[in-house]
């Protein structure tokens, strides 16, 4: 069990979960359209599948917003 | 800068700060801020800075005022419908401010004309709504060395961060921008008209933070919220190494003009 934090929430994963299942698991629905940073470091999209995450890390979703002139 | 008994009267607000003071207001007064975008967050940036007495205001915005715009855009009046909507701001700035210059710029920010426009001012707010031109502010700041405030509001939730050279710029977030329609703007899927003015108020204090020299900017942060919980958050960012623009490598070394999503540039037309 790894306790990690989610955009500032926690959450318990299974260990050795890698962010790309992550972002399954949060049902990130464009997941192209997110940037992840995981402990204040921004991951590339290649690295996802790759990347476990442990115990106390944390995780950021960046979502793009567009508007404003509108 | 010697303020008349009137200025100093309409600014006392400021000047009762301890931080600002005197000083503060004369860097206000001597302050150069282009708007870009007359719309949605434009329209509180444009009005808090012109009564803040920001001496010199850029607003560039090709569009015209739209019934649609007024439940938010709270520069432009119901009279304004029709109007280009920075000769509207302009009116409504000079009746607030007489003291504040205000240049107009009736046209898109495009990859040509944006050098030239940013080059006199101090600081940048971004109050467009789409990401070409976010990303071309961001490129066009940075490569300048220019401090802009970028900021963006979808339904109920609003972002944004401050860039000052060598801090995190919004590529080094957003590596480029989503494909068009991938992402829907406030014309598509509807915005909470409040939130332009909490994200907006945001911005203007950012840039009068940054002309008075005053706090802490939003720099390496990005700054979220919801408006249905009113959770706001503060995320710790870095400028990127492999940020395409402020990166080590740069591989962006000119402007661009991405390409318009199609149905935001038929619902320009229709505006």
């Amino acid at each position: 069990m790894a306790k990690i934090t989610v955009n500032g929430k926690p959450q318990e994963l299974e260990s050795a979960t890698t962010l790309a299942r992550l972002i399954a698991l949060n049902n990130i629905v464009q997941p192209d359209m997110v940037s992840v940073q995981l402990n204040e470091e921004f991951v590339q999209r290649e690295r996802y599948e790759d990347t476990a995450l442990k115990d106390g890390d944390e995780v950021d979703f960046l979502y793009f917003m567009g508007g404003g002139r509108c | 800068m010697d303020f008349t008994e009137d200025q100093i009267n309409r600014y006392s607000r400021h000047i009762l700060l301890q931080d600002v003071g005197v000083e503060g207001q004369e860097k206000i007064s001597r302050g150069k801020v282009l708007v870009v975008g007359a719309g949605g967050l434009g329209a509180p940036v444009a009005f808090y800075l012109a009564a803040a007495g920001v001496g010199n205001i850029g607003i560039i915005d090709g569009d015209v005022v739209d019934l649609s715009n007024l439940q938010r855009q709270i520069i432009h009046f119901t009279p304004d419908v029709g109007k280009p909507k920075v000769i509207s701001a302009k009116e409504k700035i000079n009746r607030l401010n007489p003291d504040v210059q205000v240049t107009t710029y009736q046209t898109l920010l495009t990859a040509e004309n944006a050098p030239e426009v940013i080059r006199s001012y101090d600081f940048v707010v971004d109050g467009t709504d789409n990401f070409p031109v976010k990303f071309l502010i961001n490129d066009a700041c940075v490569m300048q060395g220019k401090p802009f405030s970028h900021g963006g509001i979808l339904r109920f939730d609003g972002q944004t961060l401050t860039y000052a050279p060598g801090a995190a710029c919004y590529r080094c977030l957003f590596h480029a921008p989503p494909p068009p329609n991938a992402v829907p703007t406030c014309s598509q899927a509807g915005v909470l008209g409040a939130i332009a003015g909490m994200l907006g108020t945001i911005q203007a204090a950012e840039a009068l933070k940054y002309l008075t020299g005053v706090g802490e900017l939003l720099t390496n942060k990005l700054l979220s919220f919801n408006a249905k919980t009113m959770d706001f958050r503060t995320i710790k960012t870095k400028r990127s190494d492999k940020c395409p623009v402020c990166g080590a490598h740069p591989t962006i070394t000119q402007l661009i003009d991405y390409e318009q999503a199609a149905c935001d540039i038929a619902d320009r037309k229709k505006h």
